[in-house]
C-alpha cells in the first residue's frame, strides 16, 4: 500500500510518550504532556497568526498593484511581529459605564472559539490533538461559541455602533451556520463517519470533490460562501464594516484585547479552510489517482504537514480575494442570499447527495 | 548615536541637532543593560508599526490618500493599517483645518487614543492656521489644544512629505524610554495638566 | 423676459424692477410672502429652482437677495428684500415654496441674525448654539476673546423654533422637537469613515431602519466670506482652491470671470481655451475619485487604486504647468498664472489613450457586478420635482432628470462651440449617479481631445492694473462646477476690497437632501446614498 510511505506522527508521540513514562511517574507523565501540547498549540496558533496577517497584506497589495510591507525585515517577513509586540504593551482602556467582567470576559470567548477548533483539525498523519468519534460534530459546536463573544462585545461597550455591529454579527452568524451544518452534513452522509482520521482515510483514494462529483462541488461552493460570512470576512463583513460602522463590535477594545479579535480573525479563516481540506480536498491525503501508482508515489514524498497547510493557505487565498474583488452586502440583501438561495439549495443538494451514495452513482 | 531608519542615511535627515538633544536628555542619566535592551526591543516595535487613525478635515486628507495609494503606498512602511477607531490607532494625522467647532471633537479623539500616542500637524492648518488666519473661526495651530509630536508644512503637503513626517515620528519613537527615566509621556502630562476638559457626564 | 417684468409689476404696482444684468425686483418686506407664492405658482413666471439666497448687510438696513431660475424657460430673476430693523430684523420665510429654502434661511440666519418668520427650523447652522454675535454683519466683534477656543463638549439642543407672528405683528418663538422622546439615535460622525469629512449625522433608527435624520454642519466652517471681504480682488482667489478642493479651476475660473465682467477685462482666447482645458481635466480627476471612494464605502476598496491611477497621471499634467498638485491658484485676473509646460500636449494625449480603457476596466470590476447592482439600483430615488425643489444640481441633479448642466444652460467662455453631450438619465437612484458620473469622464475628454489641437498661440495673460478696484455694483455669475452648479454673489462698493462676496455651494443642498431621501432606507443605504450625492464637507461649510 502506498501510504505505508508517509510518515507517521504517531510515531512520535508515542516516542516522547514513552521516553517521559519511563522516568516520570503516570501523572506527571500526563501534566507534562499537556503543558507541552497547550504550548505547541499556543506557538501554531501565533505563528500561523503573524503568517496569516502578512500573506493578507501581501496578497490585497498585489491585487491593488502595490507593494505591501518591505520594510521591516527581508521582505517586509518582520512587519506583523513589530505590530503584534506594538499591540502587546499598548494601553488597555478601561471604560466608565460598562459592563467590566463581560468587556474582558469576550476577547477570550473568541478566542477560545477558533482554538478548541484548532484541536481537532488534522494536521498530519497521526498528528492531533485529540481524535474522538464524533470529531466533525465538535467541531461545528466549538466554532458556534464564537458568536456568543462577539455578541458579547458589542453588548458590553455600551456603544450604539459596537451594539449595532453585534447584532448583525449574531443575525449572520446564526444564519450562516445552518449552511454550514447542511454542506458538512452532506459530505457526511457522503462519507457515513464523523470522525475525521477516519474522513480522511476515506480519501487516500480519491478525494472527495473528485469522488462524489457534482453534489460535492456544489456543497464545497456553499460551504466556501458561508464560510467566508462565518468569519465576517468581505463582502459579508457588515459586523465590522469600517465604513458604516467604524470598527464594528470591536470598536471600544484597545491594546491585545483588539488584537486577540485581529488574531481571531485570522485564525477562524484558517479554521474554515482547514475544515474544507479536511472535507473536501482530502485532509492531510496527498493528491492520489486511482491507478496512477507512479504518480501517487511522488506525491507521497511531500509530508502530509505541508499538504494540509498548503492546501488551507490555498483555500484562504480565494477567501481573500473575494474581500478585496467584492462591495459590501447590505444586511437584509445578506440574509434574502442565506434563507432564499443556498437553505434551499442546500437541501436539495442534500437529497441528491443520499440518492447518489444509495445507488452508488460515485467514483 | 544616530538615529535613522532603514535606507535613510544619517546625514539625510534636517534636523538631527533636534533628535541629538532629545536623546542626550533622555538617555542622559546612562542605562541599565537588561532594561536598556528591552527598550529597544519595544521601541523597534513601535516605531515600525504606526497605525494612524482615519481623520481628515479636508485637502490634506485627500493627500493622505494618494499616500496610501500604489504610487506612494506607505504599506511599505506598515503605515497602511488605517484604524477608524481611535482606541486603535497609535498617531493622529491632522489632515486639514481645525475650526472652534471641531476643536472639543479632536480633543475627545485624541483622549480616546490608546497610549503611547503621537499627533502630526500636517498641513498650514493645523501647524498655525495656515490661509485661515484672519479668520473668527479656526484655531490657529492644532496645538492650542493637543500636544503635536510633529510639525508637517505645505498646503496641503506632498505625499513624499508625509513619508518623511512619518518617518520623523518614528525616529522620535526610537530614542525614547520605557522604563524609568525623562519620557514624553509626562511632558503631554504637563501640557494635558495645562489644558484640562471637563468631566463628561451622559 | 419683458413678460416676466410686465406681470410682476401688474400685479405688484410697488415693485421696482432694475437691470442688473439679471433683473432685480424690489419689493416691500410685507408684499414679499405674496410675491414669493406668485413667483414659485403663477403659470407665466414659475420660478421654480431657488439659486441661493445672500444676506446682506448695508449697514443702514440688512436683507437678502434671492436668485431664481425657471427650468422651463431659464429666465432668471433676482428678488431685493430689505428690513431697516438691526436689532430684531426680520423677513418672511420662503421655506414652504422651496424646499431648500430651509437651510438656506439657516445659512442667513447664523450669519446675519435674520429671523425667518414661519421657517420650522431656525437654529444656527455651521456655528455652535453659543456662539456671540452674527459674523458676517459689519459691525460684528472679531476679539478672540469673545468666541475663546474650547475643548469642552458642545452644547446641543434637542429642539428648534418656529417663530410665527401674532394679531398685532409680533414674533412669537415656539420649541419643537427634533426627534420624538423615544427614538433611539445614533451620532454618525463627525468623524467618522463614510462622512466624507466632517459632517455629523444624528440618525433615529428603528433596527436597522433610518426614520429621520438631521445634518449638523460647521465642523470645517472656515468664514471664507468674511475673510474675502478684508482682502483685496487677487488675494481672493486663493481661496477658491480650498473650497472643493477637486473643482479647484472651475471655480477659480468661477471669480475670475466674476472680476473680469466687473471690471471691464477681455482675456485672450489662448487663455480662455486654457482654462477650458484645466476645467475639464479637473473634472476627469473628480469624477475618478468619485468612483474610488465610492466604491470603497460600499467595500470594493481596490477600485479606489484602480481609479487613482488616473488621477496620478492628471496630477503630474497639472503639476507640470500649474506647479502644484492640488491648490494650483492658476487662473488669475486677465488670464493664467503661467504659460502651458512644453509638454502640456503630449501628456494630455497620452491621457486621453488611456482613459477608455480605464472605464471599461471599471465596468467590468464595478457596474456590473450583482453585488454592486443590488446595493445601488433603486436606492436613494430622488425624484426630478424634488431635485428642483432641493437645488440638487450637477451630476446628482441630472441623474434625476433635470438638464441643468450651466455649460448648456448658461454658456460662458468658449463652451458655446465646443461639441459634448449633456448626460442625463432619470432613474434617479444612486446607481443613475454613479453612471452619470462615469459618462461624463467620457464627455470631458470628448472635449479636451477637440481643444488639445487647436490651442491658439497669443498671450496667456493680459495686462492688469496691479491695484485692482471694481465699479459700485453686484454682479452674480454662475458656472458648472465638478458637482455642480457653483456661483459668485460679488458686491463692490468701490473699494479694492470686495464689499461682499457670497459663495454659493454645489454641495450644500446635496447634504441637506439627505434627510428627505433616506427616511426609511436602511443604515447601509445612508452610506450608499450619502457617497453617490458626493458632497465636499470643505465646500458646504465654506
Amino acid at each position: 500500500m502506498v501510504l505505508a510511505k508517509i510518515f507517521d506522527f504517531a510515531l512520535l508521540t508515542e516516542w516522547i510518550d514513552k521516553t517521559l513514562n519511563s522516568f516520570m511517574p503516570e501523572w506527571l507523565t500526563v501534566v507534562t504532556e499537556r503543558v507541552l501540547i497547550g504550548l505547541v498549540l499556543l506557538l501554531t496558533y501565533s505563528v500561523l497568526a503573524l503568517f496569516y496577517i502578512y500573506f493578507e497584506r501581501k496578497v490585497c497589495a498585489a491585487f491593488q498593484c502595490r507593494l505591501g510591507p518591505n520594510r521591516v525585515g527581508p521582505w517586509g517577513l518582520l512587519q506583523s511581529i513589530a505590530d503584534m509586540f506594538k499591540i502587546l504593551i499598548k494601553e488597555l482602556i478601561s471604560l466608565k459605564y460598562t459592563d467590566k467582567f463581560l468587556f474582558a470576559l469576550a476577547p477570550y470567548l473568541v478566542i477560545l472559539a477558533s482554538m478548541l477548533a484548532f484541536a481537532v483539525l488534522p494536521w498530519g498523519k497521526g498528528l492531533q490533538v485529540i481524535n474522538f468519534n464524533i470529531g466533525i460534530f465538535f467541531l461545528i459546536a466549538v466554532s458556534s461559541i464564537g458568536v456568543l463573544g462577539i455578541l458579547l462585545a458589542g453588548w458590553s461597550s455600551n456603544n450604539k455602533f459596537t451594539l449595532i455591529g453585534a447584532l448583525r454579527s449574531g443575525a449572520q452568524m446564526v444564519s450562516y451556520e445552518l449552511s454550514i451544518g447542511l454542506s458538512v452534513l452532506t459530505m457526511v452522509v457522503f462519507c457515513g463517519e464523523l470522525n475525521i482520521v477516519d474522513i480522511v482515510e476515506r480519501q487516500s483514494d480519491l478525494w472527495f470533490i473528485f469522488s462524489a462529483h457534482i453534489p460535492a462541488l456544489i456543497a464545497f461552493i456553499i460551504y466556501l460562501i458561508a464560510g467566508t460570512a462565518e468569519t465576517n470576512r468581505g463582502p459579508f463583513d457588515l459586523p465590522e464594516a469600517e465604513s458604516e460602522l467604524t470598527a464594528g463590535y470591536h470598536t471600544e477594545y484597545s491594546g491585545i484585547h483588539f488584537g486577540f479579535f485581529y488574531l481571531a480573525e485570522y485564525l477562524n479563516l484558517f479554521v474554515v479552510s482547514g475544515v474544507a481540506t479536511l472535507l473536501f480536498f482530502g485532509g492531510w491525503m496527498p493528491l492520489h489517482f486511482p491507478g496512477c501508482d507512479g504518480f501517487n508515489a511522488i506525491m507521497d514524498y511531500i509530508p502530509s504537514v505541508i499538504w494540509f497547510i498548503g492546501k488551507a493557505v490555498t483555500i484562504s487565498f480565494i477567501i481573500i480575494w473575494f474581500k478585496w474583488t467584492f462591495p459590501r452586502l447590505r444586511i437584509d440583501q445578506m440574509l434574502a442570499l442565506e434563507w432564499k438561495y443556498l437553505l434551499p439549495i442546500n437541501l436539495v443538494n442534500l437529497v441528491i447527495m443520499a440518492l447518489i451514495v444509495v445507488y452508488g452513482l460515485h467514483f | 548615536m544616530e538615529v535613522t531608519t532603514k535606507s535613510m542615511p544619517y546625514e539625510a535627515w534636517k534636523d538631527n541637532e533636534y533628535i541629538e538633544k532629545l536623546v542626550a536628555e533622555l538617555q542622559g542619566a546612562g542605562t541599565n543593560v537588561i532594561v536598556g535592551s528591552l527598550d529597544k526591543l519595544i521601541n523597534w516595535g513601535r516605531s515600525n508599526s504606526l497605525w494612524p487613525l482615519t481623520f481628515a478635515t479636508s485637502c490634506c486628507g485627500i493627500e493622505f490618500v494618494s499616500l496610501g495609494a500604489a504610487r506612494f503606498d506607505m504599506a511599505r512602511f506598515g503605515w497602511e493599517v488605517a484604524r477608524s477607531s481611535p482606541r486603535q490607532a497609535d498617531f493622529i494625522m491632522v489632515a486639514g483645518t481645525i475650526v472652534h467647532r471641531m476643536a472639543p471633537v479632536l480633543r475627545r479623539l485624541y483622549d480616546q487614543l490608546a497610549e503611547p500616542k503621537y499627533v502630526i500637524a500636517c498641513g498650514a492648518c493645523a501647524v498655525s492656521g495656515g490661509p485661515f488666519k484672519k479668520s473668527y473661526h479656526v484655531v490657529m495651530g492644532c496645538d492650542q489644544i493637543i500636544p503635536v509630536d510633529v510639525y508637517l508644512p505645505g498646503c496641503p503637503p506632498r505625499p513624499e512629505a508625509m513619508i518623511y513626517a512619518i518617518m520623523q515620528l518614528s525616529r522620535k519613537i526610537k530614542v525614547e524610554r520605557f522604563f524609568g527615566g525623562v519620557n514624553r509621556q509626562e511632558k503631554q502630562k504637563e501640557f494635558l495638566a495645562a489644558h484640562p476638559i471637563e468631566e463628561v457626564n451622559d | 423676459m419683458a413678460t416676466i417684468q410686465e406681470t410682476i409689476t401688474r400685479l405688484f404696482p410697488d415693485a421696482t424692477i432694475e437691470q442688473n444684468p439679471i433683473a432685480q425686483v424690489s419689493v416691500p418686506a410685507q408684499q414679499w410672502h405674496k410675491l414669493a407664492y406668485e413667483l414659485r405658482h403663477n403659470p407665466e413666471l414659475d420660478f421654480d429652482f431657488l439659486v441661493t439666497i445672500v444676506g446682506m448687510d448695508w449697514a443702514d438696513k440688512m436683507g437678502c437677495i434671492y436668485y431664481l431660475t425657471s427650468t422651463k424657460t431659464n429666465a432668471h430673476l433676482s428678488v431685493k428684500v430689505t428690513t431697516a430693523d438691526r436689532e430684531n430684523p426680520s423677513i418672511d420665510s420662503v421655506s414652504h415654496l422651496w424646499a431648500i429654502a430651509t437651510i438656506f434661511e439657516r445659512e442667513v440666519y447664523d450669519f446675519f441674525g435674520i429671523i425667518f418668520v414661519g421657517n420650522p427650523d431656525m437654529r444656527r447652522l455651521f456655528l455652535s448654539i453659543d456662539w456671540k454675535g452674527y459674523p458676517l454683519r459689519k459691525d460684528y466683534d472679531e476679539n478672540p476673546e469673545v468666541n475663546p477656543v474650547t475643548t469642552e463638549n458642545e452644547r446641543q439642543t434637542d429642539f428648534t423654533t418656529l417663530y410665527t407672528r401674532d394679531a398685532y405683528g409680533k414674533l412669537v418663538a415656539e420649541e419643537k422637537r427634533v426627534f420624538e422622546p423615544d427614538d433611539f439615535v445614533v451620532n454618525i460622525g463627525p468623524q467618522h469613515p463614510a462622512t466624507h469629512g466632517v459632517l455629523r449625522f444624528r440618525t433615529a433608527v428603528d433596527g436597522e431602519t433610518i426614520k429621520k435624520i438631521d445634518v449638523y454642519m460647521g465642523y470645517i466652517h472656515r468664514g471664507i466670506e468674511k475673510i474675502c471681504e478684508k482682502l483685496t480682488y487677487p488675494q481672493t482667489l486663493h481661496f477658491m482652491d480650498r473650497l472643493d478642493y477637486f473643482s479647484a479651476h472651475p471655480y477659480h475660473h468661477c471669480l475670475c470671470m466674476t472680476i473680469e465682467q466687473a471690471a471691464g477685462i477681455e482675456i485672450s482666447r489662448r487663455a480662455q481655451v486654457i482654462r477650458v482645458l484645466m476645467d475639464e481635466l479637473s473634472r476627469i480627476a473628480s469624477h475618478c475619485l468619485f468612483i474610488g471612494t465610492y466604491c470603497m464605502d460600499l467595500g470594493a476598496t481596490t477600485m479606489l487604486f484602480y481609479t487613482l491611477r488616473v488621477r496620478e497621471q492628471i496630477l503630474d499634467i497639472m503639476e507640470k504647468t500649474c506647479g502644484a498638485r492640488m491648490t494650483f491658484n492658476y487662473e488669475c485676473i486677465g488670464g493664467v498664472m503661467q504659460d502651458l509646460a512644453p509638454d502640456f500636449v503630449d501628456d494630455v494625449k497620452a491621457l486621453l489613450d488611456v482613459i477608455p480603457g480605464n472605464i471599461k476596466e471599471y465596468n467590468k470590476i464595478f457596474t456590473g457586478n450583482v453585488i454592486a447592482k443590488n446595493r445601488m439600483e433603486g436606492v436613494g430615488r430622488l425624484s426630478r420635482e424634488d431635485a428642483i425643489d432641493w437645488s440638487i444640481t450637477g451630476p446628482s441633479g441630472r441623474a434625476s432628470g433635470w438638464a441643468c448642466d450651466v455649460r448648456k444652460t448658461d454658456p460662458y467662455s468658449i463652451y458655446q462651440e465646443l461639441e459634448f453631450d449633456e448626460v442625463v438619465r432619470t432613474e434617479g437612484d444612486a446607481m443613475a449617479r454613479f453612471k452619470v458620473r462615469l459618462d461624463e469622464i467620457t464627455q470631458s475628454a470628448r472635449i479636451i481631445s477637440q481643444l488639445i489641437d487647436n490651442i491658439p498661440e497669443g498671450e496667456y495673460c493680459v495686462k492688469v492694473p496691479k491695484v485692482l478696484k471694481l465699479p459700485v455694483g453686484s454682479w452674480f455669475r454662475t458656472v458648472e462646477g465638478c458637482r455642480g452648479t457653483f456661483g459668485i454673489y460679488l458686491e463692490s462698493d468701490g473699494n479694492t476690497k470686495p464689499y461682499r462676496l457670497k459663495i454659493v455651494p454645489p454641495c450644500l443642498p446635496a447634504a441637506a437632501v439627505v434627510d428627505h431621501i433616506t427616511r426609511g432606507s436602511k443604515i447601509a443605504d445612508l452610506i450608499t446614498i450619502g457617497g453617490s450625492m458626493d458632497y465636499i464637507v470643505p465646500d458646504m461649510d465654506r
